[in-house]
């Protein structure tokens, strides 16, 4: 029988979440490497028993954890991050030239096709691949190399690498992004990189339209359009039809345009989820309601999703890894909260109810449909 | 036998349940301790200090005979008491609570 389990990250260890695939009674496992922060952790494509997991604090740093069962058992495996060569420099908040250094891994992204290969995205910004499983890390340095690297700067939260798209479709082809340089894409498996940030207006920069500088918070794709690009920036929900060649705005009616996760429904690649979030300070949800927002025609037009969600006093915030959709029929839409909540919607957003209500504030949300 | 104690979230990390006890190549010395522990407890490497650069981590001092050697040199000779195992050597976590990263 089919089901899901739910890979969720949150700031004071991991949680593993499983169910059938009606998706309505739920195994809690967890925490796992209790008191640690989890920024991420995500299973294989090529093998669903292959798991990764970004494990920190701030007395010990970094760590990396294998799971080859699911979840169950973990071992942790290599953690020596270093940049490839003179690292140079990046802009501070300030403008000001500063140094790169290493603080932590925002997202991991296993290989489409081999369990032994994944991706780090880490801040400071910078693209890290294993072939072992984890057990050494190399920089692909041509994305720091390709000039533009001085002029990235750190968002709000750490200038971090945090998301990984690979493209099912066009072997080679890697999109990533970064708060707050932008887009950048590989048509070479990592070897070189170009910005894709055309389109994308940014007041907070001196030349709003620059080529990178801007607070790109995530992008989403549908694996069997991977031309089209959908992004949920700083500022702005954006579309891009050519790869991220062009982007165009898609924010249309919503409440508000600024938020953290994206993500496309699994069988409809125009249905996109976002959670408005009012900012530029507040991060919480507008009027205190938490409602998901679905468009069916590839942005411009949003519903608001609303049953079984607080629409009073609800103050949470929803971070850019922590959406995520199964791969069932209905498409289930899974998200959690810093308010430690992870909702899950087993109808493609219109009944959500909470798998879990009291984690710890959590970071991230992956879901793996099981055969 | 050099006893090294380690803060509980390094314990659970490499599967302890209380100290360790080390044999250590003379001279003893913080780094030559850590050397040995991370050539035991190879899941230790970058958890108290630095892989490349050696440096201790911010939040990490060490401690023995009731004082603080946290910023003594790497390779300075630890006391005797430490030598002769009568007295642990202690990798203690900074006290952080409190703050935006710990708490």
């Amino acid at each position: 029988m089919s089901g899901v389990r739910v890979l969720v990250g949150t700031r004071k260890g991991a949680f593993v979440l499983l169910s059938d695939g009606k998706r309505e009674q739920w195994e809690i496992d967890g925490p796992h490497f209790a008191g640690w922060e989890i920024y991420h952790l995500k299973g294989s494509p090529a093998d669903p028993n292959r798991l990764y997991a970004s494990q920190s604090n701030a007395w010990s740093g970094q760590l990396i954890q294998r799971s080859s069962d699911g979840g169950r058992t973990w071992e942790p495996v290599g953690n020596k991050f270093v940049y490839d060569g003179v690292p140079g420099t990046h802009q501070w908040y300030d403008g000001t030239p500063h140094p790169w250094e290493f603080k932590r891994v925002w997202h991991l992204e296993p290989s489409l096709n081999d369990p032994d290969t994944v991706y780090a995205g880490v801040e400071d910004a910078a693209l890290f691949r294993s072939t072992d499983g984890g057990q050494t890390w190399q920089e692909l340095a041509g994305l720091r190399g390709h000039g533009s690297g001085p002029r990235w700067q750190p968002g709000a939260g750490g200038m971090g690498l945090h998301t990984i798209l690979l493209d099912p479709v066009n072997p080679g082809r890697i999109f990533i992004a970064i708060s707050a340089a932008g887009v950048f894409r590989s048509d070479d498996a990592g070897q070189t990189w170009r910005p894709t940030n055309r389109g994308l207006h940014s007041p907070f920069l001196p030349q709003p339209a620059a080529e990178v500088g801007h607070c790109v918070h995530r992008i989403a794709m549908h694996p069997a359009r991977p031309d089209v690009l959908f992004m949920q920036k700083h500022w702005d929900v954006m579309r891009s039809d050519d790869a991220g060649g062009e982007w165009r705005e898609v924010s249309g009616n919503l409440p508000t345009d600024f938020g953290f996760p994206i993500d496309v429904h699994a069988h409809e690649p125009d249905t996109v989820y976002v959670v408005p979030i009012k900012s530029d300070s507040e991060h919480f949800p507008p009027e205190g309601k938490l409602r998901v927002y679905r468009s069916r025609t590839g942005g411009d037009e949003w519903e608001p999703l609303t049953q079984g969600l607080p629409q009073r006093d609800c103050y949470v915030n929803v971070l850019r890894d922590a959406m995520a959709v199964d791969s069932l029929d209905r498409c289930g839409v899974y998200f959690g909260t810093t308010g430690g909540q992870v909702y899950a919607s087993p109808d493609a957003g219109d009944h959500w109810a909470p798998i879990v209500r009291d984690l710890p504030a959590v970071l991230s949300v992956e879901v793996q449909t099981l055969a | 036998m050099i006893r090294v104690v380690l803060p509980a979230y390094l314990r659970t990390l490499a599967h302890l349940a209380s100290e360790v006890e080390l044999d250590v190549e003379p001279p003893v010395t913080p780094c030559s301790i850590l050397d040995a522990l991370e050539t035991r407890y190879p899941m230790l490497r970058g958890t108290i200090r630095d892989q490349v650069t050696g440096q201790r981590r911010p939040y990490v001092r060490f401690f023995a005979c009731e004082r603080d050697l946290s910023h003594e040199p790497p390779d300075a000779p630890l006391p005797g008491a430490v030598v002769s195992g009568d007295e642990p050597f202690l990798i203690v976590g900074a006290i952080a609570g409190g703050s935006q990263l710990t708490e």
